[in-house]
């Protein structure tokens, strides 16, 4: 598909790059190969640890001072990195290579204005100060921010995450590069920031025309954007192809498994688990035999346990590195929950709800610099049932755990109530039951878990306070507790840094079951996490609610996740609840407009585009929220003055649905392919 | 450098005793270290046995030969009142490596108790506190410890206290800061869910994160905790006469320099600056063997 005559923009030739660890060399790519043409959008895919950044590393020559291209080659433009001097690497690097970081925070200097910074990457391509300056402002206007000339006066800090990503890619563009590395560009990002991240970069390639190198562990991010896709799986390329193609019939049992693990509309946690990839990525260094994946892999025979498989062409334009391509489709799928819909169904439930939060508020500051994270927030949660907590950052949903756990005080006036008691501010005027009955699993196990603690003394302390417990009972639940979280009494001594990540997250799991709780926040509990490691946390939190009739009030940003595992949705913005209701409701809608745009801002790894509704503009800070409706700054369904200066009632309908809009109901958006089958 | 590379993961419960293992290995690998230890040991052994291997008595006088140079058979000469310097110098290591690592451990103890509250609470505790310690750090610490000793007449244990005291608010400021990025970890938070009390969280759960900069502020204070005692017990406050004491011998000795009895001074003082030479170089080893 590319003309012999124009050599590649990239092309690898059996690069193999290893780090030296402890004076061994350890292997992390080995034997990559592929070519990215003029024009293209190349997707690379890859879990942690599977040498995706390393790439980009090595094709600018840059690794880290213990790492080294043990083998083949790395072309751009037709010319070896490899065999550049210095002057030409610098060339190289100044004028045909950008690449874009994943943290923009960091990529760019705090103390510089974004005009200097801007205007330097023109300079050093030698244009005069002034023109640099012209070019600067011209570049930010091609990246769609909308008054350049006010940008260019800031400093990062006072921009948002969204706007300094743009002025990075901005500065990325400044020399025009033929390759454009763009590393994780939207991972720190809101899902309504990441949206329009990903569609920037889409206008942008047509514009510049440069080949485009996108690295993500998002599969519905390069589902949307790239032409082709690499999925490397510890440091081998172990599938390629057009993107759509193979999205939608994967050749290599992995690929196939990451697609799976996703959970995607349609599934809900009283159907069907979600699929997983048992077992765990080889560790570096270990040299496997036969093929890389077969330990992991439900189709593996003698022969992949032996035979290392080569890439074998599979279609047009797609290689798979699988002895069984064929039959990939036959990979066996996790059964359908035996009984299905035993868990408690959403509905208006009666009964006591283990949690009820009345006219919750949370003011940070004093007047006039008061923020306020948490407005007059109401909501209830029965037990065995989960609460999903939608919102974007800022939007008070960290808040409202803290507030909930006795972290943080609310402001005087609301109520919180557990299980029909109200429930202190402060976690010392609480009783034992109550400290029992809430507990949290937080986002990053690296964190949440004393790094000094072994796992049995994570998990005893726990037992110790919460159940009670002493000496060899204590010892006993230990070990229960750990089966019950799928780890066994091997892990026992084992310190947090010896657990893989997904191990760590089951033992913060295992410790907020500790006193058999009746309420568990789970605060982003998988965002720190592989797609594979996600499918199954998001399964055990699943079978642990069915279980123990445990209610969860769960908090993501990620749709998909509160999708699987909520009973009822709440939809959080700037600390106002937007919208309510039971899950299929808010998925089905009739939506509230932000929640509309939450929805289509998910990308899909079906790659559709289509029907997507945009959100413009930053997020109001929280100091000076709008008036009347807090959304109305950002609403693509603005009806009228009445949006800018009265905020719309908040009732609910016979199911308990509750939108905050002045839009009738019937002519709010709905769901073209229904979240519920 | 290593944020690139992926994680190993090595058998579970080896992992600690390979880190330990590591750093003593990297330890062990670093010349500046070597040449530290092996001079601290030396006096360390000195301090121990020298009493009982030293050619003479070290409080023994011997008037007819007073302020002798350098022969063989006193290889350090004699004092002013016939005393064998040469004994004097290694005994003289007992009184110094006795009180400076006790001032050293008063002084981390304190300061670390110090730096746990004032870092893990916060707010007013740690503002009233920290100003509290910048008073004392503001002034010049031997000036801080004469006035302490001379209220209360010196002694071994008080020169300890008073030392230990002076160091506190500067061990409490590294810890402080240690204790400040931890807290806002969520096992802080995760102990406060459980209902945990605030001396468990700073113990159990915060100290054992803190450890490194712990050990090397100790290690850099007993160079400090050296160089300020001899300096008390050459101003007199610190180690009483007769008890050989190389700050103490400089001070007894120095006013006969001007006759060119350079001997009864020069060993006293090298003593000195090579013991906290070796502290230095080990210290200095050690923090770097601990960032990596």
């Amino acid at each position: 598909m590319t003309d012999p005559a124009v050599p590649p923009v990239l092309r690898l030739d059996d690069m193999s790059v290893s780090y030296r660890i402890r004076g061994r060399a350890v292997p992390v790519l080995s034997q990559v190969n592929l070519s990215i043409a003029k024009g293209e959008v190349y997707g690379l895919v890859g879990e942690s640890g599977s040498g995706k950044s390393t790439v980009a590393l090595a094709v600018q020559r840059v690794l880290p001072a213990n790492g080294r291209m043990s083998g083949g080659r790395a072309l751009i433009n037709g010319r070896d990195v490899g065999a550049l001097d210095r002057a030409a690497l610098l060339q190289m690097r100044a004028r045909e290579v950008a690449m874009v970081f994943q943290d923009p925070g960091r990529a760019l200097n705090p103390s510089i204005t974004i005009g200097r910074q801007v205007a330097e990457a023109f300079e050093i391509l030698g244009a005069s100060g002034h023109e640099a300056r012209r070019r600067a402002e011209e570049m930010l206007t091609r990246v769609r921010i909308s008054s350049p000339a006010r940008v260019m006066e800031r400093y990062p800090h006072q921009l948002s995450g969204g706007m300094q990503q743009r002025v990075v890619i901005a500065m990325a563009l400044a020399k025009d590069p033929s390759l454009l590395i763009l590393d994780e560009p939207t991972t720190g990002l809101d899902a309504t920031i990441e949206a329009e991240i990903l569609d920037l970069v889409d206008t942008l390639r047509r514009e510049f025309g440069a080949s485009i190198l996108f690295i993500s562990h998002n599969l519905g991010a390069i589902a949307g954007l790239c032409d082709r896709v690499g999925v490397l799986y510890a440091g081998r390329l172990v599938e390629e192809g057009p993107v759509r193609d193979l999205f939608a019939d994967p050749r290599h049992p992995y690929t196939a498994g990451l697609l799976r693990c996703l959970p995607r509309p349609g599934l809900r946690k009283d159907l069907a688990p979600l699929d997983t990839i048992p077992g765990f990525p080889p560790a570096p260094g270990s040299i496997p035999v036969g093929c890389v994946f077969a330990p992991r892999c439900a189709l593996a025979d003698e022969t992949c346990r032996t035979i290392d498989p080569p890439l074998v062409t599979t279609g047009a334009g797609r290689v798979s590195r699988c002895h069984h391509h064929d039959r990939v489709g036959d990979l066996p799928h996790a059964v359908p929950r035996a009984a299905a819909g035993t868990l408690a169904p959403a509905g208006a439930s009666t009964g006591t709800p283990v949690l009820e939060l009345t006219a919750l508020s949370k003011t940070y500051g004093s007047a006039p610099y008061a923020v306020q994270a948490l407005r007059d927030v109401s909501l209830r949660l029965m037990p065995g049932q989960t609460l999903g907590l939608v919102g974007e950052s800022g939007s008070g949903k960290s808040t409202l755990a803290h507030a909930l756990l006795g972290l943080i005080a609310p402001d005087a006036g609301g109520g919180m109530a557990l299980d029909g008691a109200a429930l202190a501010p402060e976690v010392r005027r609480r009783t034992a039951e109550q400290i029992k009955t809430l507990q949290i699993v937080f986002q990053n196990p690296d964190s949440a878990l004393n790094r000094s603690h072994s796992v049995r003394r994570l998990i005893g302390r726990a037992i110790t306070r919460l159940g009670g417990l002493k000496g060899a009972q204590r010892e006993a639940q230990v070990t229960r507790l750990l089966e019950s979280v799928r780890l066994t009494a091997r892990q026992l001594s084992a310190r947090p840094r010896q657990l893989s990540g997904g191990m760590k997250q089951r033992v913060a799991v295992a410790r907020a079951f500790a006193g058999n709780p009746r309420l568990v926040v789970c605060d982003e509990p998988t965002s720190a996490l592989d797609v594979s490691v996600q499918a199954a946390i998001l399964n055990l939190l699943a079978e642990l609610q069915a279980e123990r009739q445990v209610a969860y009030l769960l908090i993501s940003h990620d749709l998909g996740v509160v999708r699987y595992l909520s009973d009822w949705i709440a939809v959080l913005y700037l600390g106002r609840l937007l919208e309510v209701g039971p899950a299929a409701r808010v998925l089905d809608g009739p939506h509230h407009p932000y929640t509309e745009a939450l929805l289509s801002a998910a990308p899909s790894v079906s790659g559709e585009r289509t029907g997507r509704i945009r959100l413009t503009g930053a997020i109001p800070s929280g100091v000076s929220p709008p008036a009347g409706c807090l959304f109305h700054t950002r609403c693509p369904r603005r009806i009228g003055p009445i949006c800018d200066t009265e905020e719309p009632p908040f009732t609910a309908d016979a199911h308990g649905h509750a939108i905050r809009c002045h839009l009738p109901r019937a002519e709010l958006g709905r769901s073209l392919a229904p979240a519920t089958a | 450098m290593s944020e690139a590379l992926p994680l190993t993961e090595p058998a579970p419960g080896l992992a600690r005793e390979a880190r330990t293992r590591g750093v003593v290995g990297r330890l062990l690998r670093t010349p500046s270290f070597l040449i530290g230890i092996t001079i601290l040991l030396f006096w360390a052994v000195c301090a121990v046995f020298a009493p009982s291997f030293v050619p003479y008595d070290p409080y023994a006088d011997d008037l007819l030969n007073t302020l002798q140079p350098p022969s063989a058979e006193h290889w350090f000469g004699t004092d002013q009142i016939g005393r064998d310097v040469f004994s004097r110098v290694l005994v003289g290591a007992r009184a110094i490596l006795t009180i400076a690592p006790l001032a050293t451990l008063v002084g981390t103890v304190a300061g670390t108790a110090i730096g746990l509250i004032t870092g893990y609470f916060g707010g007013w505790v740690d503002a009233i506190i920290g100003r509290l310690l910048e008073v004392m750090l503001s002034l010049p610490l031997i000036i801080v410890a004469l006035l302490v000793l001379v209220a209360l007449g010196p002694s071994t244990p008080t020169v300890v206290v008073v030392v230990g005291l002076v160091f506190a608010p500067l061990v409490a400021r590294t810890v402080r800061a240690a204790v400040l990025t931890e807290r806002h970890l969520d096992y802080v938070a995760a102990a406060a869910v459980r209902g945990e009390s605030a001396p468990y969280i700073m113990s159990v759960e915060i100290l054992p994160n803190i450890t490194p900069p712990i050990i090397v502020e100790g290690t850099v204070r007993l160079g400090y905790a050296i160089f300020t005692i001899a300096s008390l017990s050459f101003l007199g406050f610190g180690v009483q006469p007769p008890t050989p004491d190389w700050g103490l011998a400089i001070a007894e000795n120095y006013g006969v320099l001007i006759g060119g009895f350079w001997w009864t001074v020069v060993f006293d003082t090298a003593a000195t600056a090579s013991l906290i030479v070796g502290v230095n170089l080990a210290a200095e080893s050690l923090q770097r063997a601990l960032a990596e």
